[in-house]
């Protein structure tokens, strides 16, 4: 006796396998010629009768016993089955066991049906058993399958955010990207142009994942190709709104904000294409650069209104997306935008505005919050003069290594007068030490004769030591977490602690490089954490 | 422009007390230290010492390229299963041995009575 089983459930108001949610279901027959068998699937609808019949029947029925007018029917006696029995478990009709005739040619006998039916109540449970294991797998598999599109949609993004910040002088460039857990379309981006000009983008693709990844890279595309030719924010705009529609999704669209700042003047020329409305931190409050204009991609033929206005000295603009004003706290509050401009208000710009709102979101969402958009936060804060700015030392060292201790009893000596909290200038001695010795080793490759130069000043409540090397032109790393464990295995080599140690040792960290120079620029936020206080 | 060269003090004595081998660390714990500090722990482990203390009594300065000597020693240390312990780490120090994680990897004592005490139990 051979049995071949293609097995089908019959699904009511339950998750459904892949094959029965084609809406066919199939299961197999004995083949016609015995001696090589090979088993037909055979189809039965959803509506044929032959469902019913069985999900009513216990135990083996010939085939020749069923009076039904039922396509799957004939397809079995076609196929020569002579002996069918259901497999029920739980009240559920989970497949078929289909027999062809005794290879005795003798009919089935009243043992073999009592072995049958007992085969198939033990059957049908780890059936069932087989079934629920597939489409666990297959629920794995799909899972897998989106989170490798998360990670190729991350991918994407990451490789279209810019690398680094621009180098202005005069300016404090800082920016955040921190995309949600289904990755959403935001970007930003900075295009240097002619005569020293920058390009200012921030933006956001609607959807999610590998689309809005992708229609993300091909505006950034647009504008980087289009910016330094057109320059008129309006006018790029507009090219990139024609060649967006048509080219994207009907269900897609990207708002987008371009402007263009001469960093010498201050003076800011901007478009807007639907996208949050920066603001601008000025001594006398907010102000908001409003310019009307439909998103990109959704209609032909639009037109961009282009406006233009002017950061003064101490001023600072925050470009940013809907991910942080539109947050939600435990009781479905938005953030905001009113909160965020009355943070802008009490901030001036740069790295501490950005930390600044994030705490404000820390505080506003609950333990455990899941970020439901990207949040992108861009600032750009037009330094207050360089009268503003008290130098308490400037001088320079020879590049032999150990100088570095010089440079940094020197610093120690000129804040002395400060009041630093004992362990917050032994901080700052260590940063400075170790970026003298990157200066010395790395920037200057050792050679005396090329000085390292270091300034201490005092700005807007910071105490920043400058060190500048030769080095100009030369990719200085991010301050990356060393893996102690991989060291200590031998996997990798003991050293690299330098820039993290500097990253861990003072509140900010600012790193410029032009093709001559590289500045590292070392940040204590005065006043903090016990400065001024004896006792700590 | 200044000149002064540099200069590091390099010298790092071992004692013994029983399984206990006690590395005096220069004053200055860099680059240049690494060879004496490797020194001292081939003496120590000569003498076949379970325990390696590091005492930084003595020390003034340590910087990132000394975390590397620290390191490559408590890797070679627990490679040949001996324990590496440290003391006298001034406050500033302690808080640099916790940025870097070192101190998840050894014990931190006050003083060397103290480590001692603890470690021949």
């Amino acid at each position: 006796m051979m049995i071949w089983t293609r097995t089908f459930r019959r699904v009511l108001g339950r998750d459904v396998p892949v094959a029965a949610r084609q809406g066919r279901r199939s299961t197999s027959a004995i083949a016609t010629q015995r001696t090589t068998p090979a088993a037909t699937p055979i189809d039965i609808g959803p509506g044929d009768p032959l469902l019913a019949y069985f999900h009513g029947t216990a135990g083996p029925v010939a085939i020749d016993s069923i009076d039904l007018d039922s396509p799957a029917l004939r397809a079995m006696r076609a196929a020569g089955v002579k002996l069918v029995v259901p497999l029920i478990s739980q009240g559920e009709l989970l497949g078929l066991l289909n027999l062809g005739p005794r290879l005795s040619d003798q009919e089935y006998s009243g043992d073999d049906r009592r072995l049958l039916e007992r085969l198939s109540t033990q059957a049908a449970p780890a059936l069932r058993v087989a079934q629920l294991v597939r489409e666990q797998e297959l629920e794995v598999r799909s899972h897998e399958r989106v989170e490798q599109e998360l990670r190729v949609a991350q991918l994407i993004q990451q490789q279209f955010l810019p690398k680094k910040l621009p180098n202005l002088p005069g300016w404090q460039v800082a920016a955040f990207y921190r995309p949600a857990v289904e990755v959403g379309g935001d970007f930003y981006d900075f295009i240097e142009l002619s005569d020293g000009a920058v390009g200012l983008v921030c933006g956001d693709v609607t959807g999610h994942g590998v689309p809005a990844a992708l229609v993300m890279a091909t505006t950034r595309s647009i504008l980087r190709s289009d910016a330094p030719r057109l320059v008129s924010p309006s006018k790029v705009l507009e090219r990139a709104n024609t060649l967006l529609h048509g080219d994207i999704p009907s269900n897609m669209f990207v708002t987008c904000l371009f402007a263009v700042l001469d960093p010498r003047t201050g003076h800011i020329r901007y478009a807007n294409a639907g996208h949050d409305v920066p603001y601008v931190h000025t001594a006398d409050g907010v102000t908001e650069l409003r310019a009307r204009g439909m998103p990109l991609g959704l209609m032909p033929g639009m037109h961009y209104e282009e406006k233009e206005a002017v950061l003064a000295p101490g001023e600072s603009i925050l470009l940013h997306s809907d991910g942080l004003a539109e947050a939600h706290n435990a009781e479905r509050q938005m953030f905001g935008f009113p909160r965020l401009r009355q943070l802008v208000a009490e901030h001036a710009g740069g790295q501490k505005l950005i930390d600044e709102l994030l705490t404000a979101l820390d505080r506003f969402t609950p333990p455990g919050w899941q970020q439901e958009d990207d949040i992108t936060l861009v600032t750009l804060s037009r330094s207050a003069g360089v009268s503003d700015e008290e130098v308490l030392a400037d001088f320079m060292v020879e590049s032999i290594p150990g100088n570095e201790r010089q440079v940094m009893d020197r610093v120690a000596k000129v804040v002395a007068v400060m009041g630093l909290a004992p362990k917050r200038l032994e901080r700052l001695k260590t940063a400075v030490a170790e970026a003298a010795m990157n200066a010395i080793e790395h920037g200057n490759e050792s050679q005396p004769d090329r000085p390292v130069a270091v300034r201490v000043a005092t700005a807007d409540g910071d105490l920043i030591v400058r060190i500048t090397d030769q080095g100009g032109g030369l990719e200085i790393p991010e301050a990356e977490t060393p893996d102690i464990e991989a060291k200590l295995a031998g996997l990798q080599k003991p050293r690299g602690w330098g820039l993290f140690l500097i990253k861990n040792m003072v509140d900010d960290l600012r790193v410029h490089t032009d093709e001559r120079h590289h500045t590292v620029e070392l940040v204590l936020h005065l006043n903090g954490d016990g400065d001024g206080d004896d006792r700590n | 422009m200044e000149t002064a060269m540099a200069t590091t003090g390099i010298e790092a004595r071992v004692r013994h007390s029983g399984r206990t081998a006690i590395i005096d660390l220069p004053p200055l714990v860099d680059a240049a230290s690494e060879a004496p500090v490797s020194k001292a722990y081939q003496e120590a482990a000569a003498r076949d010492a379970r325990t390696v203390l590091l005492n930084f009594s003595g020390v003034e300065y340590i910087n990132s390229t000394g975390i590397a000597v620290i390191v490559g020693l408590l890797a070679r240390a627990r490679t040949e299963g001996r324990t590496v312990a440290t003391c006298a780490l001034s406050p500033h120090y302690r808080e640099i041995f916790e940025v870097t994680r070192l101190a998840d990897f050894m014990t931190m004592y006050d003083d060397e009575a103290a480590a001692v005490t603890k470690v021949e139990g």
